[in-house]
């Protein structure tokens, strides 16, 4: 840790005090968090539906999804997870270089999900596992599927990409010593955000990868 | 058709129970506007800022009464009105007696109707009245709604679904016939007519009919159901060349041929279309070889023939 | 104490400090156009949004125009059925997400929750801030799908007609409309999280404005319904542009599934356009009144009543499209359900008048008007709740007057109250009251003849969204059109005499109405820091009667 900015730990005008100011800031990512349940509920709920009216279309379309990298992207995603509630832990106790190093772990971490999940993507598209491709190989109501798929990895995956330009910027801020860890919560904070993408992945493993393999 | 009576006669029983509900409801509401506005506007000349009506405080424990009472009677002034409206919604769903089922295709802009022994109309339905009427409704690409104000009674037909309507007519007359979905560019055009009939008319009526179980008619329900009208229809999303006026033209070639639509041809280019692609258009038709029978694919020929008067017919 | 809170008892000052005495918050951080685009201050931010919603209001109101002049006539001849098709979209999606849905919370929202609060600002200015320029960011895109072409879906963008049929510019609008949409999210968020810990000493809950009531259970349907349409929308763009097939019924999708999405929120988002209205009409009721507000308690637990029970009803927009009936029922209890609590509210503001002082200003005039236009759009819902009579009138001009009564005569009514009640708040100025009376009045006679004929229009069968129409339904239209005419008046007029009062309107007090509230114990305008120093509430809110207050009913 270098020199603390002036500006560190300092309570923004419309706050009494850092008390409250922590408060408003958890409370309003637990909100927030709560927009995002219904955000991916709403797709989570059409791709419910249409597994229950084409489960076998579904079981189908699920074997061809490559489980190897989902499960090794379950994994490391998992443990990012696990750097990210260190980070936090370390930010409690003021180890600001700690810190930085555990933020940038996680960090690493995601990019490797998003490479992984990138070479993925890229083998689904010469395996024709896209809707619309005319050599779509898969039987009548798979497309739906694979629909789902790219709209839920997608998202998920932007999710990601968000999550990790706040770290970056949190990583920064805590560098440069214009976050205090222990003064302001914006470390606790940021982590909620990547442990809530991890969650949405906790369920899309199961609903993409294993569907169909039992 | 004549007159805002072709909309709004009521036509059906249960036309007249839906307005017996409808004009309650308007008196009850008409009543609870009245009674509002009249304690506004009085309390607005009695309190007003100047007037030396008493404000004296009432107590307490009569407000309260006054909020209890009030919510209580609303709440039961609206299940009453829930449980008339649901006892009538819910008697109206089981029309008594075998009923006659009349297929209907709704597509943009126009309503086609198919009768029991094949007879078709397109923008006009006719129908027995005293008679229960089934309609089996589908669309061919977006949602539509089957309206008829006359008997007070609506039903969206979304593609993928085949939906149910039931009727009984007791009104001989000619009734306006609406879409009430939005649908695009002409939703406003697609209306038409339901002519109510007495059972003898009817008969009559269709026994003036061609019965259309033509090839034609067959084939214009596989171009349908083969899923051809999902590209080659009119407002596909997928460009594919229109077929309309196709037999017997001449049709230029990617390759630069030109060839006459005859029979083998449009034969060849169901079976095998990347074989003679149509010039300004992409190989992507997938085959239809071993998905259509030989008799299925005469009966598309034959329609393919006969579009041209088909879509004439149409607008 | 300062001289500012000798109006009301209900506030008590510390002394005042020399950084206090400083200037209000238009002049004090400079006039330059980036004092205003950077701004973090509430106050500036709800101004910024105040010209953002005009400028969409008066787009909308421009469709709006030319819709009832091609209605004139039965042939479709003014415009060609596309173009009308388009100026219908036009005017629903950018007066719902534009401008109803936006323009209490932001604008007035914006400028008085923390002033009602007795705060310095919202929780999250820089969020405020973006959320800003989010609706912006929306609001050009949406524009420009309309330059580029037009869009003609309707603001329903029902599928497959938007995802595979339309060829307008549907992704573009669905994306502002997305982008639009999360604005709403961060100004829900910054009200609730501002609510729940940044009221001042003293203010607890069941003291709380029930303007704040209303902000608070509007920001709780914005935070949970807005993200399921921004999903139903971002699948209709990917259906679009990538060729997904989640709605397509030519590869097994449903497009009925879109339908419960979009409902489940446009459903509440009627919610999220009327309960702001009602806080502001209990604001401007028992201020004209001189009377505390009827069954507080009871008002605060209708607004929760409305936001909660409002989730459950969207089935009742789709009673005709082949849901099951048993489903259909269910939808039409709830619904007639969520009538109570709003029956509840129209008999507490009437309740509010006996035994006032009642004065009649421009924001009373309205206030009332939207009572009156409120009930009768309110008690027509009902006709829709049935299920008989919603086969009959569904789709129809019935279903178009129902909700411009609730949005138009409601909600449109009571942002004027609001605005005509806090503009010696917001600018320091008073504005012709005569000038405003009659524009409130002209207001409620255009609207009824505007819609009023479109409930008979309904009943006698004409569907709304069409170009052209049955010679029969014409003179209903011609009344319609001519009472457009007087709304359209009706809507200039305060542009004119509220801006003139900007340049010449005399200075205001800080409490020009002698009303109750945090906001009216600071200056008009308030100072940057809203207060000179953080009020302390020691009373009930609208102590407008401190000998004999009466206990809550």
């Amino acid at each position: 840790m270098r020199e603390i900015s002036p500006l560190a730990g300092i309570v923004a005008e419309q706050f009494d005090d850092r008390g409250q100011q922590r408060q408003a800031a958890e409370f309003g990512m637990w909100i927030f968090l709560g927009t995002e349940v219904l955000f991916f509920g709403a797709i989570f709920l059409g791709y419910t539906l249409y597994r229950m009216a084409y489960p076998a279309a579904f079981a189908e379309a699920g074997r061809e999804t490559l489980v190897l990298i989902g499960s090794a992207n379950t994994a490391i995603l998992l443990t990012s997870s696990l750097t990210a509630a260190l980070a936090v832990k370390a930010a409690e106790f003021g180890r600001s270089r700690l810190v930085v190093r555990l933020i940038a772990v996680t960090i690493a971490l995601g990019l490797v999900f998003l490479a992984l999940k990138g070479y993925e993507y890229h083998h689904d598209i010469k395996s024709h596992f896209v809707p619309g491709d005319p050599l779509f190989g898969l039987s009548e109501h798979a497309v739906i599927f694979v629909s789902f798929y790219w709209a839920m990895t997608g998202i998920h995956a932007i999710h990601m990409a968000i999550g990790l330009g706040a770290w970056v910027v949190v990583a920064i801020l805590v560098r440069r010593g214009r976050v205090v860890p222990d003064k302001t919560n914006t470390v606790e904070v940021v982590g909620l955000y990547w442990h809530f993408v991890d969650t949405i992945w906790i369920f899309l493993y199961p609903l993409l990868y294993l569907v169909g393999r039992s | 058709m004549s007159g805002l009576s072709s909309f709004i006669s009521a036509a059906s029983e249960r036309a007249r129970q839906t307005d017996l509900l409808f004009f309650s409801a308007t008196a009850l509401s008409g009543f609870i506007v009245l009674l509002v506005a009249g304690l506004i506007i009085g309390f607005s000349i009695r309190y007003r800022k100047n007037s030396n009506a008493s404000r004296a405080e009432l107590p307490p424990p009569l407000l309260r009464e006054f909020e209890t009472g009030w919510t209580l009677a609303t709440v039961l002034l609206f299940v009453t009105i829930f449980g008339w409206a649901s006892a009538q919604g819910f008697g109206a769903m089981t029309p008594a007696g075998e009923p006659l089922q009349i297929n209907v295709v709704a597509k943009q802009w126009m309503w086609k109707s198919e009768h029991p022994g094949g007879e078709r109309e397109i923008n006009e339905l006719h129908v027995p009245a005293d008679r229960a009427i089934l309609l089996s409704m589908n669309s061919q690409d977006v949602i539509h709604s089957f309206f008829v104000p006359a008997l007070r009674i609506k039903q969206d037909v979304v593609p993928g679904h085949t939906e149910a309507l039931s009727f009984i007519a007791d009104k001989p007359g000619t009734y306006a016939l609406l879409c009430a979905e939005y649908c695009g560019t002409q939703h406003s055009k697609m209306t038409g007519k339901v002519i109510v009939m007495e059972e003898e008319d009817y008969a009559d009526w269709l026994s003036h009919q061609e019965a259309d179980n033509s090839l034609a008619a067959q084939g214009e329900r596989l171009f349908t159901t083969l899923g051809c009208s999902g590209c080659h229809g009119h407002s596909a999303n997928v460009r594919a060349p229109p077929l309309e006026n196709v037999y017997g033209s001449p049709v230029a070639l990617a390759d630069g041929r030109i060839v006459e639509a005859d029979d083998a041809y449009l034969r060849d280019s169901i079976l095998q279309p990347k074989r003679d692609v149509v010039a300004g258009f992409k190989p992507i038709m997938p085959s239809f070889a071993g998905r259509v029978s030989e008799a299925n694919l005469l009966a598309l020929l034959a329609y393919l023939k006969k579009k041209p008067q088909q879509e004439a017919r149409d607008d | 104490m300062t001289d500012t809170t000798a109006d009301s008892g209900a506030v008590e000052t510390a002394e005042t400090t020399d950084e206090a005495l400083g200037r209000s918050y238009l002049s004090a951080s400079g006039s330059t156009l980036s004092s205003w685009l950077f701004t973090i201050d509430h106050k500036r931010i709800a101004i910024l949004y105040a010209i953002s919603t005009t400028v969409f209001f008066f787009i909308g109101g421009a469709a709006a125009t030319l819709i009832r002049l091609e209605l004139l006539t039965p042939a479709g001849d003014l415009v060609a059925d596309d173009t009308y098709n388009k100026l219908f979209t036009l005017h629903g999606i950018t007066m719902i997400w534009f401008f109803l849905v936006p323009v209490i919370p932001t604008t007035l929202g914006n400028f008085l929750v923390p002033l009602m609060l007795g705060a310095r600002d919202l929780a999250f200015p820089r969020l405020n801030l973006f959320s800003w320029y989010l609706n912006i960011g929306g609001g050009l895109l949406a524009l420009a799908a309309i330059i580029l072409g037009g869009v003609d879906t309707g603001w329903t963008f029902y599928t497959p007609f938007s995802s595979f049929y339309s060829n307008s510019y549907v992704s573009i609008a669905a994306l502002g409309v997305f982008l639009t949409g999360f604005s709403s999210i961060a100004t829900g968020l910054n009200f609730i999280v501002t609510t729940h810990t940044m009221r001042c000493p003293g203010l607890t809950w069941f003291r709380l404005p029930l303007f704040i009531w209303a902000n608070y259970a509007t920001s709780l349907i914005m935070l949970l319904a807005t993200p399921v349409l921004a999903m139903a929308l971002l699948l209709i763009v990917a259906e679009r542009w990538f060729g997904l097939a989640i709605f397509d019924p030519t590869r097994g999708g449903d497009p009925l599934l879109f339908q419960h999405l979009f409902w489940f929120y446009s459903h509440p988002a009627v919610y999220i356009m009327i309960l702001p209205g009602m806080g502001v009409v209990s604001e401007i009721i028992t201020c004209f009144a001189r009377r505390r507000v009827f069954g507080y308690t009871a008002m605060v637990f209708a607004i929760l009543a409305i936001a909660v029970i409002g989730f459950f009803v969207w089935g009742h927009h789709m009673f005709v499209s082949g849901q099951s009936s048993y489903a259909n029922l269910v939808f039409s209890f709830l619904s007639f359900m969520v009538a109570v609590p709003s029956a509840i509210k129209v008999f507490n503001w009437t309740a509010t008048l006996f035994r006032g002082r009642i004065t009649f200003e421009a924001p009373m005039l309205y206030a009332l008007g939207f009572v009156g236009l409120f009930t009768m759009g309110g008690l027509t819902g009902l006709f829709l709740a049935s299920v008989p009579i919603d086969l009959h009138v569904h789709d129809t001009y019935f279903v178009v007057a129902h909700f411009h009564y609730i949005m138009v005569g409601g909600m449109v009514s009571a942002f004027f109250g609001g605005l005509h009640f806090w503009w010696p708040k917001i600018t320091g100025r008073l504005y012709p009251e005569r000038w405003a009376q009659a524009a409130a009045i002209m207001m409620f006679v255009g609207f009824n003849t505007t819609f009023f004929p479109q409930y008979i229009l309904g009943y006698l069968g004409m569907p709304r969204r069409y170009h052209a129409y049955a010679p029969e339904f014409q003179m209903f239209h011609v009344a319609s059109t001519l009472g457009a005419v007087l709304l359209a008046v009706a809507y200039l007029m305060p542009l004119f005499y509220l801006g003139w009062s900007l340049f010449f309107g005399r200075a205001a007090s800080a409490n020009p109405w002698e009303a109750t509230g945090l906001e009216w114990t600071t200056a008009s305008p308030p100072p940057q820091h809203n207060f000179f120093s953080t009020p302390v509430v020691r009373e009930e809110p609208y102590n407008y009667h401190p000998e004999g207050t009466p206990k809550d009913a």
